[in-house]
């Protein structure tokens, strides 16, 4: 399915959105990786939602403002994306780093949020569940600590170029930029995902060893009105690896949510 | 040119056969490897090999920070400062340094190396550095935030020591309602200030700055990246206005003198080879973390693969003029003409390294202060005697 590409500039920050599709609008956040390309799971939800896919302040081709030191000012900047481009009852989508933003979000203010999906969130940190170091692994363990079928994992694209690897850097600094200590956690959000006044879904790979899926129980604990669906033989990035059963997931959910 | 003994106080009694298990000596190598009775002796043994330089003339012994690995027992470097504060008597004290940008309250050791600047009477030199990546592993600290945190933490402890206190500071990562330091330091304005590096123009950039002038000291790298960053520092310098003294400018390299070049090859090999295969190891992960670097140069790096890991060999690092090793007078021609070429003002020798053992340590220092060191003093005197006739 076509989508478009287009810069806006929002709180003094150009960043790069792709957005394809009909229907109510679905703001999808990504995570560490960043959002370079369109992807399947994308055209899946844009044959019934208008998909609206930014790249974060920080990464891509986006730029990178002064004024981002953590996942809650992303959280601030969403709330002024949503008003820029005029976006009402909005389906939240947010994957790891992504679903950590999202859910910051939310606790701020759900007035413009319809739903809320979270997909392997960052943001809590669960006593004793010892969350994967990204950072130490090699690239090689990376591509394989994200997936549960080393297929894939093997199958996954690797910078072709510099301009590519360049954007992998830049990514990866700003991951760490937002997430290296605390760890991928913000210790303030459990107190206030209570918050969260929309449907959640929360979704989790059976295998994912960046974000133990033991994650998935603390979060539906913490957030009212949510359900936990898990995802067998799937790792970290269920969109990527799951493709068809992530969107069918998210689908039936954003249409008992409506 | 002064001379000054440099200390790692590697823990030499690690089981060399970790690396069939564990991928490096940093961080994730488990401390059940420390035995502390062994460590204990390792303390004194280096303790008392510091002593013995001031003993036999050198101008100055230094130590270092690194946390949570084998390569260098110092994670807190003022501990030792302060052992030798009061047993040594000349000799000066340099701490090279410590990372600020890992310290969630840079005052400390504002006020730690003030402490050791007064009990030494004025024998202190302050290092300043951002650490090498693997600290920001070991104490959760943000590489990313790594440039903006020494800068601050820099300025909080210059106006620290040459500020009457108190008072407030404001800055983005450290906030003070008071900064009042009782001692300030014994030298006036404060203590010289020197700054190691591996070699990059930002720092040499920022040290050579006219407001600064920070002596830059280029550690453990080829000798022809020892020439081009001294003068690039002399260059900086001279767009700056001014002229770059050898006070400015040093150099840190390990050392291993004996009677014959085919003795110290052969005494040295296993222990730097130790020292570069054993110590040294660790992945790129560990030793360059997002943000440790620009990211053109860590572009640079990922290009470079083949560069970071890999066997070192004696020969490699004798050739590239990393490790200076020979007898008396091999050691004496290398270092005479790489000063003369390059100008530094202060060597810092590693005269221990890996697991060379104690009494190869003390033969090592004791032929180079008494083989080595006085010869060079005497032909810098020389030549500085030609420079004033002339």
């Amino acid at each position: 399915m076509a989508h478009e590409e287009t810069f806006e500039t929002v709180a003094g920050c150009k960043i790069r959105i792709m957005r394809g599709g009909k229907g109510e609008p679905l703001l999808f956040l990504h995570g560490a990786s960043g959002a370079s390309r369109w992807l399947p799971f994308m055209d899946m939800l844009a044959e019934r939602y208008d998909v609206i896919v930014p790249e974060h302040p920080g990464f891509g081709a986006s730029d990178t403002p002064e004024w981002l030191d953590t996942v809650g000012d992303l959280a601030y900047f969403y709330l002024d994306v949503i008003d820029h481009l005029g976006l009402d009852k909005v389906h939240l989508v947010g994957t790891s780093i992504g679903g950590w933003i999202a859910a910051e979000l939310a606790t701020r203010s759900c007035e413009k949020i319809r739903s809320l999906t979270l997909v392997a969130p960052a943001g809590i940190t669960v006593h004793g569940v010892r969350k994967g170091d990204m950072f130490m692994w090699s690239p090689e363990e990376l591509a394989q600590n994200l997936f549960h079928n080393q297929e894939i994992a093997r199958a996954m694209p690797q910078p072709a170029n510099e301009e590519e690897l360049l954007v992998v850097l830049k990514n990866r600094l700003m991951t760490a930029k937002l997430g290296w200590s605390p760890r991928f956690h913000n210790p303030h959000l459990k107190k206030w995902l209570h918050r969260i006044a929309v449907p959640t879904l929360i979704i989790w790979g059976d295998d994912d060893k960046l974000i133990p899926t033991a994650y998935g129980p603390a979060y539906r604990d913490l957030i009212p009105a949510s359900s936990l669906e898990i995802i067998p033989e799937c790792g970290h990035l269920p969109h990527v690896e799951k493709a068809q059963e992530f969107t069918s997931k998210v689908v039936d959910f954003l249409q008992g949510a409506a | 040119m002064k001379f000054y003994m440099m200390h790692l106080m590697p823990y030499a009694d690690l089981d060399l056969d970790y690396d069939k298990t564990h991928n490096s000596a940093w961080i994730t190598l488990p401390n059940s490897y420390y035995d502390p009775k062994k460590g204990a002796k390792l303390y004194n043994r280096y303790l008392d090999e510091l002593e013995y330089a001031d003993q036999l003339g050198f101008d100055g012994v230094c130590v270092n920070e690194h946390h949570q690995n084998a390569y260098g027992l110092m994670p807190q470097p003022g501990v030792m400062a302060g052992a030798l504060a009061r047993r040594t008597k000349k000799v000066k004290i340099a701490i090279l340094g410590r990372a600020l940008p890992l310290l969630n309250n840079p005052v400390t050791v504002a006020e730690e190396f003030a402490m050791v600047d007064n009990i030494t009477e004025g024998r202190f030199i302050a290092g300043f550095v951002r650490g090498i990546g693997a600290e920001y592993h070991a104490w959760s600290s943000n590489p990313a935030d790594s440039h903006e945190r020494f800068h601050e933490a820099h300025d909080l402890i210059i106006r620290a020591w040459t500020e009457t206190g108190p008072f407030a500071f404001e800055g983005k990562h450290y906030q003070f309602e008071y900064v009042n330091l009782w001692p300030r330091p014994y030298q006036t304005p404060r203590p010289p200030i020197w700054i190691p590096s591996q070699g990059s123009s930002e720092t040499i950039e920022w040290a050579s700055h006219p407001d600064r002038r920070y002596t830059y000291l280029q550690t453990f790298t080829p000798v022809a990246m020892l020439a081009k960053y001294m003068q690039m520092y002399k260059d900086m310098a001279a767009e700056h206005g001014y002229e770059a003294t050898e006070d400015q400018l040093g150099w840190s390299v390990p050392l291993y003198v004996a009677e014959t070049d085919e003795i110290a090859r052969r005494e040295a090999k296993p222990h730097i080879e130790n020292f570069l295969n054993k110590f040294l190891r660790m992945p790129k992960e560990m030793l360059l973390p997002p943000g440790y670097l620009s990211l053109k140069s860590m572009l640079g790096v990922m290009k470079a693969k083949s560069s970071i890991g890999g066997q070192q060999t004696i020969d490699d690092v004798i050739d590239k003029g990393m490790f200076i090793c020979g007898s008396p007078e091999t050691v004496r021609q290398k270092l005479e003409q790489y000063q003369s070429e390059i100008g530094f003002g202060h060597l810092l020798t590693l005269l221990q390294f890996g697991t060379l053992p104690a009494e190869l340590t003390r033969k090592n220092m004791e032929l180079y202060a008494t083989a080595v060191m006085p010869w060079l003093r005497d032909r810098q005197s020389v030549a500085k005697t030609q420079v004033a006739a002339e």
